[in-house]
């Protein structure tokens, strides 16, 4: 395999060097490397971050192939910077056994775009009711380590002490949707202000709150690592906090909507503002903001969902839930986090890659940008600054909240172990 | 006005006083021995019902037709909607058609707002009630009734409800004729207290233009009208309260507690009643309830609001024009 040379990359923002990639591997990173027969790629001064992981994909294979594949879904990854992505359990058929998330890591290998590591639905069908066979995903080739019935609740307490002290076994987590679901029964927005004078049906935050409360009492009792999936309130973050102070081994993510939307934009009635968990309020922002910043908040994931686009061009109480977020996601980032002083690009290396491949226990990535490691890279222009262009998106879906805002930027080039899969913010 | 009438909020003061003077000149119309007006000849108005509601499609259907215009009724059931079709579609086909306006009841808040402003239909859109969210065309015909009686048909013209005392009472939470009635009652000056059981009341309400009082016995004495929602006796099944007889008892009006209201004070309900739940036979029979004078109003009202948003600023009422100028 052929040598490529950053020549003056930020690794994580720090001084300019230059990194050598020989083959599969950072072989060198130092200052004034010569070049030789490697193809050189002149960073000048843009950010060098470790390939990016998202512990929230959905990619919609098998089952609703007309909103994602594997292969439209990792290209987008790919053009966000990602290099690794946790394909959420919630296709038709579910991934709930070892023949379904064998099947998406297959389709994740032949892409050839990011690696894809199937998560396994926690229940059969994720209806809650009856464990699916995790040691079966476990041990099956996709060797599936993190569980959600993602899209819903684990909402039965016996189910979830269960399924947490199960997975210990093989090092397992469960990844919680919390929403108490005879609390958010006809939900449609947030509750408060704005959902009153809409007259869409409320979604209280204490259904999220009351769940991760109770999930992260259940850890400390059975004494197993629990993950809360996009944390979305102010009340959530000072549980967590409380958890954390206390030693219970909780982790969570917010996604990129979360830390920068409000429901204020819900009076459009426009469905692309349609998510769940829904659009909070500004108060609930910067508190998501604040404990991405002091670590509360662990990662960010996208919570990537893509959809049609008949279901989103309809009335608000048809449309489906979910935004695309894979394409953005480091934009958004930077926007509500780096240019706001929050955080630093190595705590964005820390709370995108880093963190999410720790948290599910993904090799190969998430790993230092130095020599010997795997050259899982991304390469970030963050001067730039432009309009988001959904036109131009390399997911299969559209529905993005962002069209048209002005947003910071632009991943320039991604390397999954030494091949570039995205060139001058082109695939290759 | 706005092009399109979506919430009692598009309405401004002399919006409102300008429609509700003009179902007066409208209501004059329907004491004629031929109560039609050429005004809307040759133009369309479709209601579009996606929810089943006889009376406010009569309603609109008779304004209509007393307009003049052509009316067509597309109901959900039955048509290609129950098979699937979506609003989008339906709406570009009844653009084909040549709508010059829409009368859309839809059981989703919003659906009316998103089919103004998708840029799928170039007709006048009125919201003729969506889900729990509005519906404009009932408070204004609250307000004509109530104009008319704490003020007076011909007194009141020109005038707005300024300092008259509304209580509105029963399912506020699920109720668009709550939401579109506080504000346009803010909006011509009254003070609105709505009355309800805690559970009824939505999170959030503490931003709207009114107050809120769990005690109905305190409240009546203080009420030029007292407005009694449609409580559906399945909420009981969500426990929004413990039974009907404790809904009746605690917030239903009967006639003892009429009896505590101001002599001069009226009791509305925008129907259909269910007698015997949130309002008893002896209230809902006594000359203070206006239920079926706001159904007569309903007509005149709609007929200026349609008048308004399609017949632009020829005057509405003529006795000289004839088919030949028109």
């Amino acid at each position: 395999m052929s040598k490529i040379l950053i020549r003056g990359a930020k690794i994580l923002g720090g001084e300019p060097q230059d990194v050598l990639i020989d083959g599969e591997t950072i072989a060198e990173v130092s200052t004034g490397i010569e070049a030789g027969d490697a193809t050189v790629i002149e960073a000048d001064g843009k950010i060098l971050l470790p390939g990016l992981v998202d512990l929230h994909t959905h990619l919609r294979e098998p089952g609703r192939e007309d909103s994602e594949t594997v292969l439209t879904g990792t290209r987008a990854a790919a053009s966000g910077g990602y290099t690794a992505v946790f394909a959420m359990a919630n296709t038709f058929p579910v991934a709930d056994t070892a023949g379904v998330v064998e099947q998406v890591w297959r389709l994740g290998k032949e892409s050839g775009y990011c690696d894809v590591q199937p998560i396994g639905a926690v229940t059969v069908g994720l209806e809650g009711k009856q464990l699916a066979e995790l040691g079966a995903m476990h041990d099956s080739a996709a060797g599936v380590r993190v569980f959600s019935d993602d899209g819903k609740c684990v909402d039965d307490a016996v189910i979830m002490r269960r399924a947490l002290e199960y997975v210990k076994a093989f090092g397992g987590v469960v990844a919680q949707h919390a929403q108490e679901p005879r609390l958010t029964e006809g939900a449609q927005m947030n509750e408060g202000i704005v959902s009153a004078e809409l007259g869409l049906g409320g979604w209280p935050a204490v259904a999220e709150e009351s769940i991760i409360a109770r999930d992260v009492l259940l850890a400390e009792h059975v004494g197993s690592r629990v993950h809360i999936c996009h944390l979305s309130t102010a009340g959530s973050v000072e549980i967590v906090r409380w958890a954390k102070s206390r030693g219970i081994d909780v982790t969570a993510e917010v996604t990129p909507h979360h830390l920068l939307l409000t429901d204020e934009l819900v009076r459009s009635y426009n469905p692309v503002y349609k998510v769940n968990p829904p659009l909070r309020t500004e108060r609930d922002v910067l508190a998501l903001r604040e404990a991405l910043a002091d670590g509360t908040i662990d990662i960010v994931a996208t919570d990537h969902a893509p959809h049609p686009h008949e279901d989103k061009d309809c009335e608000w109480g048809a449309a489906a839930m979910g935004m695309v977020g894979l394409e953005t996601a480091l934009s958004v980032v930077q926007h509500t986090m780096v240019d706001t002083g929050l955080l630093d690009w190595a705590g964005v290396a820390e709370r995108m890659s880093f963190r999410p491949a720790e948290i599910g226990r993904l090799a190969g990535h998430g790993r230092p940008v130095a020599a010997g490691e795997p050259a899982n890279l991304t390469l970030v222009d963050s001067a730039y600054r432009g309009p988001v262009d959904p036109a131009g998106f390399a997911s299969r879906s559209r529905n993005t909240p962002y069209e048209g805002r002005e947003l910071p930027g632009r991943v320039t080039h991604t390397f999954l172990r030494g091949r570039a899969t995205v060139v001058d913010g082109n695939l290759a | 006005m706005k092009r399109h009438l979506i919430s009692a909020t598009d309405l401004t003061r002399d919006d409102a006083v300008l429609i509700l003077d003009t179902a007066e000149e409208m209501a004059r119309v329907a004491d004629r021995p031929i109560k039609k007006l050429p005004t809307l000849r040759g133009r369309t108005v479709v209601n579009l019902f996606f929810e089943d509601s006889t009376r406010t499609r009569i309603s609109f259907e008779a304004a209509a037709k007393r307009l003049s215009a052509d009316v067509i009724n597309f109901s959900a059931k039955g048509s290609s909607v129950s098979k699937g079709e979506s609003l989008k579609d339906t709406a570009l086909t009844l653009e084909a058609m040549g709508a010059d306006a829409v009368v859309i009841r839809h059981h989703a808040s919003g659906a009316p707002y998103r089919l103004a402003n998708s840029g799928w239909i170039d007709g006048a859109v009125v919201n003729a009630g969506d889900g729990t969210h509005e519906h404009p065309t009932q408070a204004l015909l609250d307000a004509f009734t109530m104009r008319r009686r704490l003020v007076g048909r011909d007194a009141g013209l020109g005038e707005d409800l300024a300092g008259r005392r509304i209580t509105i009472v029963g399912d506020v939470l699920h109720s668009r004729v709550a939401r579109s009635n506080v504000h346009l009652l803010h909006t011509l000056g009254a003070h609105v207290t709505l009355v309800a059981p805690p559970t009824l009341v939505p999170i959030g309400v503490e931003q709207w233009p009114c107050e809120v009082s769990y005690d109905l016995d305190a409240v009546l004495p203080k009420s030029d009208a007292v407005m009694m929602l449609r409580v559906q006796r399945e909420r009981m099944n969500a426990a929004f309260f413990p039974t009907e007889r404790e809904y009746s008892r605690r917030y239903g009006l009967n006639g003892d507690r009429m009896a505590r209201m101001p002599e001069h004070a009226i009791v509305m309900h925008p129907g259909p009643m269910n007698r015997g739940m949130e309002i008893t036979a002896e209230v809902a029979d006594s000359d203070r309830c206006t239920a079926v004078e706001q159904v007569a109003n309903g007509v005149s009202t709609r007929m200026a609001v349609l008048y308004l948003l399609l017949g632009g600023s020829e005057p509405a009422v003529t006795t000289t024009r004839t088919e030949e100028n028109n």
